[in-house]
């Protein structure tokens, strides 16, 4: 049942997607055809229905692989009824959310923009996750990073997320410079939350592609852990640097932001040792996608530690670099890491990719690939271009600046049209296969699950 | 790594992490100045419920299909009757808005606060020693 529960989310993950896809394309018409749909579905409507969509897409598939890979793991532990009754909530959120979004139903901040009232269904089925969580990992005796890391996910989701609706108190909206300083902590410690989900469930993989129990309990990714709760913790000030809060604030969110240059140094250092694994399993799929995360969490990494220096910032603030930085990252990292569990759920259980289906795979994760980078590096030029002229023709107006980046507009949005063939294709064709997939057989993951656990003597279940 | 290690390390940074928002949230009080009256602060609202922040910044945050609004008041040939204008009228993008006259009101009370806040164009910083930058 607790699988059955699982693949819910999964499949609610899959569907939030598509729908995340649509959107977004949709939403970027708005730039080539301006005032397109204006009166029925706007601009207002689709780029919170895109957002949102992207969030909901994320935390589904987090919240679906956990429950896959843990709910058998004890199963005294995962209370059935909590797991239903959390599931009912998040749909229930969910629902609530659409209908706010297409009634015109707005009030929240940015990310969260539909009727705070909605705010409460997905609270509280974040807050019986949590309780059921706690109840799968307690009879685990040393727990493996990846565990820390959901774990860490999971509580400072649910922080994040009731502190994200601190403006509703009159004290805290009076003072705007509060507020917004605020609003930002939030919205920096909340995407680490979610990247902490994300990252232990790379962890996982790797683990059980490898067979390997070490690598998840040493010293160093227990470090690495560290690194990025310091940096969820306080990295959020270089969201800021031109807000006119306490010096303090920028100051230590710079500080803390060139800790990841460790993590940039971690990853060269790696290299070699990165390419023989891919050269070994490269004929695994999910592998296939974890590399792609990898590659575009360098990229992704470098582009960060440049923006958060506040003089580079100054040109990337309020430009369409950050849209590149949030889609490469949600995209490349994210959604690749999310892809990844997904086609090793049905590898590992119940089908193997072969045939047809693998030459389809392997068609659409490369043109994925390539129409993100593209995708990528057209939203950064637009981005650069803008900062530059902000800096240095002031003179040139908003309008004119819009209409001279056509041409980068229109190349944005046909590559996110072939962005979104290809991620839909991908989903639907994992889709089906999870629909025809025996609910004992995403079980049976979980047995080979605990033989591995079994295997490693660090991992008793007590 | 050991368990009780871990355990330890995640409770001291998660009490600093809390310390720090303890100190942020109560700014407002100790300082004693909240800077948005009841109009103002209920003009916020009226930002948000019309979903402005889903094309427009303030410094330099929220969406990007519009302009960044931070110091529209204040801009040479632009001002209060400028954005009401706009405001009632629309544009090719922008929708025209027939809000009440008194959401009206404290909205544009909200810009002319957030003005008065400080400036959000790159122009009007300069950059510190290590990096940094500092408003003008
Ligand atoms: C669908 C997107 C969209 C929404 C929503 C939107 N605007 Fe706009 N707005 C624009 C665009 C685009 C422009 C710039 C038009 C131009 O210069 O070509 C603009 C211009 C403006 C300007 C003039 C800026 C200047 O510097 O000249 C003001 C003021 C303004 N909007 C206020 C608002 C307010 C207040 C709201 C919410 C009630 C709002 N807008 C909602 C898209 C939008
Ligand atoms: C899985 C796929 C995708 C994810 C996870 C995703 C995620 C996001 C996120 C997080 C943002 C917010 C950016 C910010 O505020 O800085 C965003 C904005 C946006 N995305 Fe996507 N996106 C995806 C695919 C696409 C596609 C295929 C398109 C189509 C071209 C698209 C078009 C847009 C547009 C137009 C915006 C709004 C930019 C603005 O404010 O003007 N996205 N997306």
């Amino acid at each position: 049942m607790k699988n059955q529960v699982g693949k819910l989310f999964l499949l609610i993950a899959l569907g939030m997607l598509i729908l995340c896809l649509i959107f977004g394309l949709l939403a970027a018409f708005n730039y080539i055809f301006p005032g397109i749909w204006k009166n029925s579905l706007s601009f207002t409507k689709l780029r919170p229905l895109h957002v949102s969509s992207a969030l909901f897409w994320i935390l589904s598939g987090s919240i679906g692989t956990i429950y896959c890979t843990l709910g058998a793991n004890n199963e005294k532990g995962a209370s059935r009824r909590l797991s239903v009754l959390h599931l009912l909530f998040w749909i229930t959120g969910i629902v609530g959310m659409f209908y706010a979004y297409l009634t015109n139903q707005f009030g929240g901040r940015e990310y969260w923009e539909f009727n705070p009232i909605f705010a409460f269904p997905i609270a509280f089925a974040w807050l019986l996750f949590l309780i059921q969580f706690i109840r799968m990992v307690k009879p685990i005796a040393q727990w493996p990073v990846y565990i820390w890391m959901w774990l860490t996910g999971i509580i400072f989701f649910f922080f994040t997320f009731i502190e994200n609706y601190l403006w509703l108190f009159p004290y805290f909206r009076s003072n705007f410079i509060t507020d917004t300083t605020i609003q930002w902590k939030v919205n920096g410690a909340m995407v680490g939350s979610w990247n902490q989900l994300i990252y232990g469930i790379a962890f996982y993989i790797m683990e059980r592609i490898s067979g390997d129990t070490k690598p998840a309990r040493s010293k160093k990714a227990f470090l690495m852990y560290f690194l990025g709760l310091f940096n969820l913790m306080f990295n959020w000030g270089h969201h800021i640097y031109t807000l006119p809060t306490d010096t303090y604030v920028r100051d230590l969110g710079y500080a803390v932001s060139m800790t990841e240059w460790i993590l940039l140094a971690n990853i060269i250092y790696n290299w070699r040792r990165s390419l023989k694994q891919i050269q070994k399993n490269y004929t695994f799929f999910s592998y296939r996608f974890l590399m792609a995360a990898d590659i575009w969490i360098f990229i992704s990494l470098i582009q960060a530690l440049l923006m958060s220096v506040p003089i580079l910032n100054l040109y990337t603030h309020g430009t369409h670099v950050t849209v590149a930085h949030a889609m490469g990252t949600t995209i490349g990292i994210n959604s690749m890491i999310l892809f990844a569990v997904f086609v090793f759920f049905l590898d590992n259980s119940c089908y193997t990719i072969v045939g047809i289906f693998r030459k389809w795979m392997n068609i659409l994760y490369w043109l994925t690939q390539i129409c993100l980078f593209v995708f990528w590096i057209t939203l950064n030029v637009i981005g650069i271009k803008k900062g530059i002229l902000q800096l240095h023709h002031p003179e040139i107006s908003f309008y004119n600046m819009m209409t001279d980046m056509q041409l980068l507009f229109k190349i944005f949005t046909y590559t996110g049209s072939l962005l979104m063939i290809s991620m839909i294709s991908i989903a639907v064709m994992i889709g089906f296969k999870y629909l025809n997939c025996k609910i004992n057989k995403l079980g049976k993951l979980n047995e080979n699950f605990i033989i591995v656990s079994n295997n490693s003597k660090s991992f008793k279940s007590t | 790594m050991n368990q009780k290690t871990v355990i330890i390390i995640f409770i001291v940074l998660s009490f600093a992490f809390v310390s720090n928002s303890i100190n942020i949230y109560l700014k407002p009080f100790i300082e004693n100045n909240s800077n948005l009256h009841t109009k103002e602060s209920e003009g916020r609202l009226v930002w948000q419920r019309n979903n402005c922040q889903t094309c427009h910044q303030l410094y330099g945050l929220g969406g990007y299909l519009g302009p960044d609004l931070t110091n529209v008041i204040s801009s040479p040939g632009k001002g209060v009757n400028y954005v009401i204008g706009l405001l009632r009228t629309g544009n090719a993008t922008m929708p025209a808005y027939h809000l009440r006259e008194e959401e009206e009101a404290q909205l544009i009370a909200f810009l002319i606060s957030v003005d008065r806040t400080g400036k959000s164009s790159p122009l009007e910083f300069e950059p510190l020693p290590f990096g940094q930058i500092k408003q003008k």
